[in-house]
């Protein structure tokens, strides 16, 4: 890394994982405070910020579109969720050791798969290793037959639109439409109170910054070369030699897996999970967060997480109405006119800034140049 | 018959003949004149005494006599009075009321037959309100009167001159098993002529002989409506053929019927199945036509598809509102101008967003994918803020309503032969211009070989606007179809895309043939397996298969025979 990208990653992790715990910890007449409510919703974004890291790692650079991301998401979510209601135990409305929704259901017997997940480290396994399996299965069998490019889109985007459709159903035991919720605890620790939500935030920046330091040694090494190669033009790729397929399965199962994990630390923060998180429009949408940050650049999906995020959850409460607008708006303007996104034309912009200042640039400047630039400057 | 439902009053038997003062009744027998002892339960019906009211309405209501009818349905409703004329107390049927300055008047229509009683000037008499005596009808009265109108309608149902109705009633009767019809249904199948009536007549006839007491009539029942293939009757055959109080002869011919027609309905329900296959076959096709031809020609998976064919379906709501505003008499044939005009609406907003976006975007597909999604977004929206989120009303044309039965208990209904049409004729239009036409030609030569084609001199970006436009139209036609079988709401096009996708992939770019193989084959998989594993897990077991074929075909079912590695 070079320093200035390590100083300003270890002031950003200073910034999100100390200062803003401890002005939520400040006595709540402190003018500085900030609300638990608002460190909440920062949670929560900064799980998305995990999850879009995964998208920017197989869409940024390996060049693959997965309208699917949303299932992986779910699975995670929903490994967790399981979890959580475990350890509800008799607490529920029905003082019953099954969850609420079993007993509305009138399933007598905890299924055989809800079992494993009374133990917390079963769980944070399967959080991983769910998404991280359907990933493997479904990458195995669309790559190996070299399907790409926009037959790609299509089918992980009928994975989420089956999916969807298969967790609604009451008969799959997970709380169907409704989903999962009503958590009490979480490994022993109350949900409802500030300092677990504090615990959960702090959790969550930590993963991120994990997350961060993945993609950045995957995009950082020879292997990032490769993937790059691939999204330029995969046949060159496979004929120099490489297996094209490998890779991409690779960053899939590793995408897939930052977003299982992404869903575990959305669960506990929200304090619910349902069917409408993993289908077809949340996937899509998840997919806009890097594309507005900018893709191809980490730094980019992280920004374009929290900032549509927030700008989702400002519009959606003051003018309900707006958002889908803003939302088809927003692919629009980026696809059109900003394809790097946010943090892409800021660097673009810096660039064409440096160059001027150097006096290096002589007439009209290449774009096309600059924009290669720009993206190979991020992952290395 | 039913026409006096709304209105009339009746007046006695006794009619006012040509008498110089209005409202003067007289004995003098008129065309609407009974007969002496119908004449006297005219007036009993008027009686205080509700036993003999009662007596009276069932001896009238026996006598089979069809202009009892309106009587008994107006005393039901309380529109019967007596009118007292020169001492002479006659029941009479009150019409719809008429103001006059203060006076509130009612016209006046004979007890007997419903005939309007004149005055002295030939005119209908008038007579006010306050002037009659209310006939009440009680409770017990009411309810007795029910099965002896419902006994009357559906005699004249049976003659009526729509063979739905004749058939509806006959049913109708059937499954009230009343033996008192059996006559009525006799007499009516003698000289019934449709064949579907004819069967409901006669499946009626031995559902009643099946009620009888009689058990030779019983199992004669039992057997004919074994022959009749009768659906309607397999529950209460199961239950005689189960039910051990029944002689063994009836059991037996119950049981024989059941299994008789249980193996007819796994004829009719083959059938059935096969044609709901090919309905949604021709709704994937319909839809598939314009993603493919698009596809294959430039690349471009358009995710606003089932947004333009939302707009389609606007479109024919549109339409229809104002044939309704400005042309109500020939409403019914809304649909027919709705037809180009949801072509026209989708292709138009398609040009839009060709010359508008997608031109900007050539040769780079997955950004294509994502902003036609953002489109998408933005039509949905504007169609919720503009008609609002719920669903709005089309109301199928008259012609498109009901269904060819074309055998016992299977039924084709119009609206889904008309969609299964239309997608033949858009394919074999798309057949034409496709492959007999100069612009087809070029469009062919584009989706083959683009550079080799621009370097020809074909207007590549021109004939790409052309057939992206075409695209959206077809896909604008596919909205207006199916406004005549589901919901139109903002979200119509959701329900269908992600299958009418599966299609294109499945099939290949390009290629006809393969788009219709693709989905008729995904049509047809989805509804041989929903009755066994339900439509989501059919979804799902679709989704597998498509995934494993393309393993297979990765280009689809036919793909463009080249020797590029990309292809």
């Amino acid at each position: 890394m070079p320093t200035r990208e390590r100083w300003a990653f270890l002031a950003a992790g200073t910034v999100l994982l100390v200062v803003l715990p401890v002005l939520n910890a400040l006595p709540a007449e402190s003018p500085l405070r900030i609300g638990d409510f608002t460190l909440n919703l920062f949670g929560k974004f900064l799980a998305y910020a995990v999850l879009a890291l995964g998208i920017d790692l197989i869409w940024g650079y390996a060049g693959v579109l997965s309208l699917g991301h949303g299932v992986f998401f779910g699975l995670g979510a929903y490994a967790m969720g399981m979890h959580l209601m475990l350890e509800i135990g008799t607490q529920g409305v029905y003082r019953n050791a099954l969850p609420d929704f079993m007993v509305w259901n009138q399933v007598t017997e905890l299924p055989l798969f809800w079992r494993p997940f009374h133990s917390g480290a079963f769980t944070l396994l399967a959080v991983v290793a769910v998404p991280a399996v359907v990933a493997f299965v479904f990458g195995a069998l669309a790559f190996r037959s070299r399907i790409r490019g926009v037959y790609f889109s299509i089918i992980t985007q009928a994975l989420a639109l089956s999916a969807w459709l298969m967790f609604n159903r009451n008969s799959l035991n997970l709380g169907g439409t409704n989903g999962l919720s009503g958590f009490k605890t979480i490994f022993g620790f109350a949900l409802s109170e500030p300092g677990t939500q504090r615990g959960l935030y702090m959790a969550t920046v930590l993963c991120l910054g994990g997350a961060y330091l993945l993609c950045r040694g995957i995009t950082g090494s020879p292997a990032g070369r490769v993937l790059l190669a691939i999204r330029d033009s995969e046949t060159r790729v496979l004929f120099s030699g490489y297996s094209p397929a490998a890779f991409k399965l690779f960053v899939f199962v590793v995408s897939a897996s930052l977003a299982g994990v992404a869903g575990a630390l959305y669960v506990p923060q929200v304090g619910i999970i349902t069917p409408a998180k993993i289908g077809v429009l949340p996937s899509i949408e998840m997919i806009v967060w890097v594309a507005v940050g900018g893709r191809g650049t980490l730094l980019g999906a992280v920004v374009g997480a929290v900032g549509v995020s927030w700008l989702q959850s400002v519009l959606t409460t003051s003018y309900p109405d707006l958002w889908l607008l803003v939302l088809g708006g927003l692919f629009i303007a980026v696809v059109l006119f900003f394809p790097d996104g946010l943090v892409g034309g800021a660097r673009r912009l810096l660039g064409r800034l440096e160059a001027m200042r150097r006096g290096a640039l002589r007439g009209r400047p290449d774009t096309t140049a600059m924009k290669d630039a720009a993206i190979e400057r991020a992952p290395r | 018959m039913l026409e006096g439902a709304r209105v009339l009053l009746l007046l006695l038997a006794l009619l006012p003949g040509a008498v110089a003062v209005p409202a003067v009744a007289r004995a003098a027998p008129a065309p609407g004149t009974a007969a002496p002892e119908i004449a006297k339960q005219l007036t009993d019906v008027a009686s205080k005494d509700p036993a003999v009211q009662e007596a009276a309405a069932m001896a009238l209501g026996k006598t089979g006599n069809r202009k009892i009818l309106p009587l008994l349905e107006a005393l039901r409703e309380g529109s019967v009075y007596v009118h007292v004329s020169r001492g002479i107390r006659g029941t009479v049927i009150v019409g719809d009321k008429v103001t006059d300055g203060e006076r509130t008047l009612v016209p006046l229509f004979s007890a007997y037959g419903r005939e309007p009683v004149t005055g002295a000037d030939g005119k209908p008499l008038l007579v006010e309100l306050s002037a009659l005596e209310e006939v009440s009808a009680g409770r017990s009265l009411r309810l007795a009167l029910r099965p002896l109108i419902d006994a009357f309608s559906g005699q004249s149902q049976l003659a009526n001159p729509d063979p739905g109705v004749r058939r509806a009633a006959a049913t109708k009767m059937g499954n009230a098993g009343d033996a008192a019809a059996t006559p009525a249904l006799a007499e009516a199948l003698g000289r019934e002529t449709d064949r579907w009536a004819r069967h409901a007549m006669e499946e009626a006839l031995a559902l009643i002989g099946l009620r009888s007491s009689d058990d030779a009539a019983r199992a004669g029942g039992a057997a004919r409506l074994g022959s009749l293939r009768s659906v309607n009757a397999l529950d209460r055959l199961r239950d005689i053929a189960a039910d051990s109080s029944t002689a063994a002869s009836v059991r037996q011919a119950a049981g024989e019927a059941v299994k008789r027609i249980e193996r007819w309905s796994l004829v009719t329900t083959t059938l059935e199945l096969a044609f709901q296959g090919l309905s949604l076959s021709s709704i994937l096709l319909l839809m598939a036509l314009g993603l493919a031809i698009v596809f294959g020609l430039m690349g471009v998976i358009n995710m606003a598809h089932g947004e333009l064919m939302a707009l389609g379906a606007y479109a024919t709501f549109v339409m229809q509102g104002w044939f309704q505003a400005h042309l109500p008499g020939s409403f019914d044939y809304y649909f027919l101008a709705a037809l180009p005009f949801s072509f026209a609406v989708a292709a138009a907003a398609g040009l839009v967003l060709e010359r508008g976006v997608i031109r900007h975007l050539y040769g780079r597909p997955l950004e294509t994918l994502l902003l036609t999604w953002g489109v998408s977004l933005i039509i949905q929206q504007g169609l919720r803020l503009w008609f609002g989120a719920a669903n709005v009303d089309v109301t199928a044309p008259r012609w498109l309503s009901g269904g060819i039965p074309v055998m016992v208990g299977v039924q084709l209904p119009y609206n889904r032969l008309f969609i299964i049409g239309l997608a033949a004729v858009c394919v074999a239009g798309m057949y034409l211009l496709l492959f007999r036409t100069a612009a087809g030609l070029r469009i062919r030569a584009v989706t083959q070989n683009r550079g080799m084609a621009a370097c020809l001199g074909v207007p590549a970006r021109r004939v790409d606007a052309f057939t992206f436009a075409l695209g959206a139209g077809l896909a604008g036609l596919a909205g207006c179809a199916l406004t005549q079988i589901g919901n139109v709401g903002p979200e119509l096009g959701q329900n269908y895309i992600v299958d009418s996708f599966m299609v294109v992939v499945t099939g290949g770019v390009g290629k006809l043939l393969g788009s219709i193989l693709a989905a008729v084959g995904i049509g047809g998989l989805n509804k041989i397996i929903e009755p066994s594993l339900g439509a989501v897990y059919g979804k799902v077991l679709i989704l597998v298969a498509v995934i494993l074929f393309i393993q297979r075909r990765p280009s689809g079912l036919f793909a463009v025979k080249g020797r590029h590695a990309d292809a």
